[in-house]
């Protein structure tokens, strides 16, 4: 796999995909090694695409301990504690990835994203994790992305140069994006914004009047119509805080083609948000980035 | 296969599902399907894909009640009554023909039927709903491009056409049926050749050596044949005249100097029987010379005959045949250097000679969340949300995915809406069989017909036909249109049935004399199927995108291209598509998930029925499926 061609056993199992890339991405791909944190299903999905796609290796970190909404989105964990029993999540995603294909090195890190140094990244292509997992700066040569699903809805943030999911980035003043940008990434805003004071998923129906409350803050703040934000809208990202597993393989799709993109080269990486509503059906991308952050 | 599912059966809030899923698949498992299908393993290969599929999804989900059927959906027991058991069908087929099948069928049922297909990074999911929306069949899908016979036998100008060659004639003649019909020395129009002169060329005579006769058939088929073409003037007017090509001149050696001896009684798998491998040329993405085509060629045609010879007479292409393939491409390398046509590499011939459809998993992965997304909304009869989605390659109009509202059923489709078609055929020359050769089966997809004029049967299919009957249609393919018992000429108004697929179609025939040969090559032409009227710039657009990963026909005409029929830069600005559409309904509050309280018992039905794999088979027929999975088997 290290060597210049590719072997007679990559050849034939890549096939289909090296006359969709090309032999020198299918090279580029098996050198290459994603680092992972956070396994909730559209991680598994966007996981198991990329280790499919032959990745030279693949870091999974999640100490969180299997429970049943666990494995009710993420179909890495059969529902079998004689199986997942003792295991954290990232140790039994592990065990079922490393299945998908043998030629690529699975493994898994403990710990926390916050807790490592620059050193330790410096070792990745990629890093993929969620969007409330805190992590410091990273190196500049390491594609970063950051993904979500509640409900019906997924978001994907791509960041090819700051390599942070900063809140500079959505800092951008409200009134400075075009008219038309997503309804869609106010309300997740809005709603990470709440949701920053607890752990994932603690957001529930009871919470509902304040995070109106501070969508209206929030648009007022920034001179802003509030009915740009629908409060059903709202709603349904509250109440569903559990992912809907056709939209975790949306979105796992999607991002597993934007870091097969960066990998090899090959193709225009979206800049920078993606977002898929269900409701509507549309998987659109937006660019959000603050322009003054342009020059490096 | 693309790994789907069927339908994950966890929704989280209100409702709980419970769902029972029948899968249907003909095909078994390979190694180059491992890539996207993940439910397979490597230790997997050669199993059915419906019996893996299902145990694998059990896994994982153990409470889902699934039916595994490995087995072809065209089979007449998966009827309009087995169609009827089912809230929902969908389709992960890679065929035309296949697709077209079950349109009718979930038709005939009144069952609502999720379409889908995907090439590379393009793709689609479409939801048809018996008087609702368009059928699969409203918009006339592409059939699979074939080439004039004369391009492939005489003027080439692209390497398919070299390909095609090299497949379907030469490979054919040499290691196929010896009594099937073969254009491979059709010659131009005033060489008188004599058939029985040509067969013996080929035959390998009794005490002739390997070495010999391979030279012998390279020069006949590289240097005699086009030296003959070449001769006439008519032809090469306008076009630059191809090059003879003599063994002697290209390989001056003899050629058992070669290495890689392959000792004659040792027992050799024949999966793993290599001309590459025995002159030592590795990399399948290399393109070779004229010089290593030529010995690649001698080589191949050497090992067929001193390791499979049995085979010999009976062999058809298979593109995971890595001989045949080795021998295609060489074959067809040393043609295209005669005709100036560049040369490929094995990699890409492979491509072209087995209709190889690309294809990644997270293009798969984006279909299939699609598919239950609408699959749901189906089961959930949300009829105002079904959409049309496409998964585009680059960004347009801000947007991947692209949903549209479905259009209404077209007025004029002879499949949902029963309108008649015309058809203009020479009736004092065409007979009764090319009517059902290329109307019937290649066009209209009836596979096993019925065919009428007025009361009068002209012909049918079927098991319980007696001796008499059969003899009577027998001889009605044969006999010209208007010398038929119940004579057909201008006006007559012919009634062709299909009784699995519960369609009729009504042809009225227009007696026409002359017809173009290069631009209607049958003969003959249908139409009246048309496209529904309105904003036909948009729907030309939605229709090539349509034509995503739809396969071909399985029929017998001389071959095609693979069916990426989207390409790169073709897709242009979609404008929103007007005219007949249904009113997307305003301000629906409700989740998806929301639905009503309770349990619900669905059933569904998910239909994988590939006849070779992803590859889009444009003429394999069923005898090259039973023989390729003898060997697998």
């Amino acid at each position: 796999m290290d060597g210049e061609e590719l072997t007679e056993q990559e050849t034939a199992l890549y096939d289909r995909q090296i006359r969709v890339w090309g032999a020198d991405a299918q090279r580029r791909l098996s050198k290459s090694h994603i680092l992972v944190c956070g396994m909730k299903g559209t991680v598994a999905e966007f996981c198991k695409n990329i280790v499919l796609a032959g990745v030279g290796s693949l870091t999974l970190m999640d100490d969180r301990v299997v429970t049943e909404e666990a494995w009710s989105a993420n179909f890495l964990i059969p529902p079998d504690e004689n199986v997942y029993g003792g295991k954290t999540i990232a140790e039994v995603c592990c065990d079922s990835l490393k299945d998908f294909n043998p030629m690529v090195r699975v493994s898994v890190e403990k710990g926390d994203l916050s807790s490592l140094d620059g050193e330790f990244y410096d070792k990745f292509d990629v890093v993929v994790k969620l969007i409330n997992e805190k992590c410091r700066k990273l190196s500049k040569r390491v594609a970063f992305y950051t993904v979500d699903c509640r409900d019906s809805c997924g978001e994907i943030f791509v960041d090819l140069q700051n390599h942070k999911y900063s809140k500079e980035a959505i800092s951008v003043p409200w009134r400075a994006l075009p008219r038309k940008a997503s309804k869609l990434y106010f309300a997740l805003r809005g709603v990470f914004e709440e949701a920053e004071g607890r752990s994932p998923g603690e957001i529930s129906i009871a919470d509902l009047p304040a995070v109106l409350k501070l969508k209206k803050e929030l648009c007022e703040a920034n001179a802003l119509n509030a009915s740009h934000v629908t409060d059903s809208l709202l709603e349904r990202l509250i109440i569903g805080t559990r992912e809907f597993p056709p939209v975790c393989a949306v979105v796992g799709g999607i991002l597993g083609q934007e870091v097969i993109k960066a990998i090899s080269c090959k193709g225009e990486p979206l800049k920078n948000f993606f977002f898929f509503d269900v409701m509507d059906g549309k998987g659109v991308v937006e660019d959000v980035s603050n322009p003054k952050k342009e020059s490096k | 296969m693309k790994g789907v599912v069927g339908s994950d059966s966890s929704f989280s809030g209100g409702v709980a599902v419970v769902l029972v899923v029948l899968v249907i698949d003909m095909d078994t498992i390979e190694v180059s399907n491992l890539n996207r299908q993940f439910l397979f393993r490597q230790s997997h290969v050669g199993q059915s894909k419906a019996k893996v599929a299902r145990d694998a999804v059990l896994k994982f989900r153990p409470q889902m009640s699934i039916t595994a059927h490995h087995a072809n959906v065209k089979d007449p027991k998966f009827n309009v009554e087995f169609f009827k058991q089912f809230n929902v069908v969908l389709n992960g087929l890679d065929n035309l023909d296949a697709r077209r099948h079950v349109n009718r069928l979930c038709l005939a049922a009144d069952v609502p039927l999720v379409e889908s297909g995907t090439t590379g990074f393009l793709g689609q999911v479409t939801v048809h709903v018996k008087g609702k929306t368009e059928c699969y069949e409203c918009q006339p899908k592409p059939a699979p491009k074939t080439y004039p016979v004369c391009t492939i036998t005489s003027t080439p100008s692209k390497f398919v056409h070299c390909i095609v060659w090299a497949k379907d004639l030469l490979f054919a003649k040499l290691f196929g049926d010896r009594n099937q019909e073969n254009d491979l020395n059709v010659r131009s129009s005033d060489a008188a050749s004599s058939s029985d002169h040509a067969e013996d060329v080929f035959v390998r005579r009794k005490d002739e050596d390997i070495d010999p006769y391979g030279r012998r058939i390279y020069d006949h088929v590289f240097g005699y044949n086009i030296e003959v073409a070449s001769s006439n003037e008519e032809t090469w007017k306008n076009r630059n005249r191809p090059k003879p090509i003599y063994s002697a001149d290209v390989m001056p050696e003899n050629l058992t100097e070669q290495n890689g001896n392959v000792a004659k009684n040792c027992v050799v798998d024949t999966s793993s029987v290599s001309a590459m491998a025995s002159l030592g040329l590795k990399n399948p993405q290399d393109t070779w010379t004229l010089l290593e085509s030529s010995r690649i060629f001698l080589e191949a045609l050497k090992l067929f005959f001193a390791k499979r010879e049995k085979e010999i007479g009976n062999l058809s292409f298979d593109k995971d045949d890595q001989l045949a393939v080795e021998f295609v491409t060489a074959a067809a390398n040393i043609r295209a250097a005669s005709f100036g046509i560049s040369l490929h590499s094995l990699f890409e011939a492979k491509g072209i000679a087995g209709n190889i459809v690309h294809a990644v998993a997270t293009t798969n992965a984006i279909i299939a969340g699609l598919i239950v997304i609408e699959a749901i909304k189906v089961l959930l009869k949300d009829t105002d949300k079904y959409r049309m989605t496409y998964c585009l390659e680059h960004i347009t109009k801000k947007m991947l995915l692209m949903p549209v509202e479905p259009y209404e059923p077209n007025k004029s489709c002879y499949v949902c809406s029963e309108t008649p078609l015309s058809l203009e055929i020479n009736t004092s020359r065409s007979k009764l069989r090319d009517f059902v050769e290329k109307i019937v089966k290649a066009k209209l997809g009836i596979n096993f017909p019925l065919i009428m004029h007025g009361s009068n049967l002209l012909y049918e299919v079927g098991d319980d036909l007696d001796e008499v009957e059969v003899a009577n249609y027998a001889a009605n393919l044969e006999k010209v249109l208007s010398q038929l018992p119940s004579p057909v000429t201008n006006g007559t108004m012919l009634t062709v049935e299909d009784l699995q697929q519960e369609l009729t179609c009504n042809i009225n025939i227009k007696h026409r004399e002359e017809f173009d040969e290069e631009k209607e090559p049958d003969g003959m032409l249908l139409s009246g199927w048309t496209q529904a009227p309105p904003a036909k710039d948009d729907k030309q657009s939605m229709n090539d995108k349509q034509s995503i990963g739809n396969g071909g026909d399985s029929s017998n005409a001389l071959q095609t291209e693979p069916a990426d029929a989207v390409k790169d830069g073709e897709m242009e600005e979609i404008s929103e598509p007007s005219g007949k559409k249904r009113k997307l309904s305003e301000g629906s509050k409700a989740s998806i998930l929301d639905a009503t309280d309770g349990t619900r018992n669905h059933k569904e039905v998910e239909k994988l029925d590939d006849d070779d794999d992803d590859d889009v088979v444009m003429f394999d027929d069923l005898d090259s499926m039973t023989n390729k999975k003898k060997r697998l088997q």
